[in-house]
């Protein structure tokens, strides 16, 4: 089967890359089982859905439609296992939130989980952003985002900060003959590889409005909701948890309220935030250790104490 | 006259599906490709013309083949190959270079025979095609 299917023409055979990767298999007769479990074992889904369960607090929203789209192509795959095929789901999506929420993250692990279940070949990430899609002169766009499309294709785009794509302000931008091009490639190369863009709500929705076909390309508009100061704190235990670290019980009080005062500044990024803090508390952590002691045990070397979430960390803006 | 020019050329024209394994190959050992075409399909005509750059920081083979569908949209009646290029030192060299479209009316060559001096020949090879100018051999 040739595929000669260039931008504008329509691709009628599937990509039949998922059966020949175990020899293309008769159509199960109508009559016969197969085990979900085993099925959903050998795809190896549950490892990375317990993985999201583990490293990402919070989220049910998420996690949900996560699930959801697991099963669907799990689901699907069986069906074809059984000869009865239906079209590829069309899992181009939308993250909205505020920053430090959790959307570049949760792309990685989409680009990874989809390639566990077969829908993409390789499922890696290529993140970017206006910078990497729009041309500074005539002529200089559509090559530019055609290359960072054939860099994406088998894994996943993510586009961060979409809306610059789009400058209602200047009718000759640039801008719109990337988001033409793309929504191109989103139509007709859906088999090589899924679109996440990724946002602020508010801009987002801005976006949307003056391109309503890029909005109705999208099937999974997931919004990525703030974090609540107990999922803050589980985050920095997790973060620390990686770094090797741990809080003493007085500085998880300390901490905890720095945080409480620090999600109601301007600025606050949600666990970039978190991040940034636990930065300064190492480098105080570390300063405070050469300052006091002589002698130190692995103990010390490990744990954060009060002081360090102290000083001006109230009136730091990060 | 078919002509076989690059690996592969003795075998039926490959289909995408096995395009994108070879293609895949490639790329898993780290030879970034490019698309090349031309219509003067002498033997000794080693530089093809570049169908865009060569494609570096590929995962997938999805990109090449996306490319080669175009060039082949935009030059139905051409030789498009593929090639892929191994850069790593001591190699640096073309790795693997297939056809992956040719016309569909190949004329062939034709064996011109030069005598010269002590009745000594030379011989050319003279393909049909390029009778007639670039751009306009192998119409349909």
């Amino acid at each position: 089967m040739r595929r000669r299917g260039a931008f504008g023409m329509a691709q009628p055979d599937r990509d039949p890359e998922w059966s020949t990767e175990d020899g293309q298999e008769e159509a199960l007769p109508a009559d016969a089982t197969v085990d979900l479990a085993a099925e959903r074992k050998a795809a190896g889904i549950d490892e990375v859905l317990a993985s999201v369960d583990r490293e990402l607090v919070g989220l049910a929203a998420v996690k949900t439609r996560i699930r959801e789209i697991a099963a669907l192509l799990l689901v699907d795959r069986l069906r074809e296992r059984f000869g009865v095929s239906s079209s590829r789901p069309n899992l181009h999506m939308c993250f909205t939130g505020n920053p430090g929420t959790g959307k570049t993250t949760v792309a990685m692990r989409m680009g990874e989980l989809l390639h566990r279940v077969g829908y993409l070949e390789q499922g890696h990430l290529v993140s970017v952003t206006r910078d990497d899609l729009v041309g500074q002169y005539v002529g200089h766009t559509a090559p530019k985002t055609k290359e960072v499309l054939k860099r994406a294709m088998g894994g996943v785009l993510f586009i961060d900060e979409a809306y610059y794509l789009y400058r209602a302000e200047n009718e000759r931008d640039y801008g719109q003959e990337a988001i033409e091009i793309l929504l191109q490639v989103m139509e007709n190369q859906r088999d090589d590889l899924v679109v996440i863009l990724a946002g602020y709500t508010d801009r987002m929705d801005g976006f949307f409005t003056s391109n309503p076909g890029m909005s109705s390309r999208i099937a999974h508009h997931i919004d990525f909701p703030d974090y609540h100061l107990d999922e803050l704190v589980k985050i920095a235990h997790l973060m620390l948890r990686q770094e090797r670290y741990q809080l003493s019980c007085d500085a998880e009080e300390t901490f905890r309220a720095h945080l409480q005062h620090r999600m109601h500044q301007p600025r606050f990024a949600n666990a970039r935030s978190v991040r940034n803090a636990m930065e300064r508390a190492r480098l105080r952590h570390a300063s405070r250790l050469l300052d006091e002691t002589n002698l130190c045990d692995r103990e010390d070397l490990t744990r954060l104490e009060p002081a360090d979430f102290g000083g001006n960390l109230t009136g730091a803006q990060e | 006259m078919r002509i076989t020019q690059g690996t592969f050329s003795y075998l039926p024209e490959l289909t995408d599906d096995e395009i994108r394994l070879q293609v895949r190959y490639a790329l898993n050992h780290g030879w970034p490709l490019s698309v090349e075409f031309t219509d003067d399909p002498h033997p000794r005509n080693h530089y093809w013309d570049m169908w865009g750059l060569p494609m570096f920081d590929l995962k997938d083979a999805a990109g090449v083949l996306y490319e080669v569908n175009e060039c082949r949209h935009a030059y139905p009646n051409h030789y498009i190959r593929v090639n892929a290029y191994d850069a790593s030192l001591g190699r640096q060299t073309t790795a693997l270079s297939f056809i992956v479209n040719r016309p569909a009316e190949e004329p062939g060559f034709r064996l011109d025979r030069h005598e010269t001096t002590d009745r000594r020949l030379r011989y050319t090879t003279h393909p049909y095609a390029i009778e007639r100018p670039k751009g306009d051999r192998y119409r349909a």
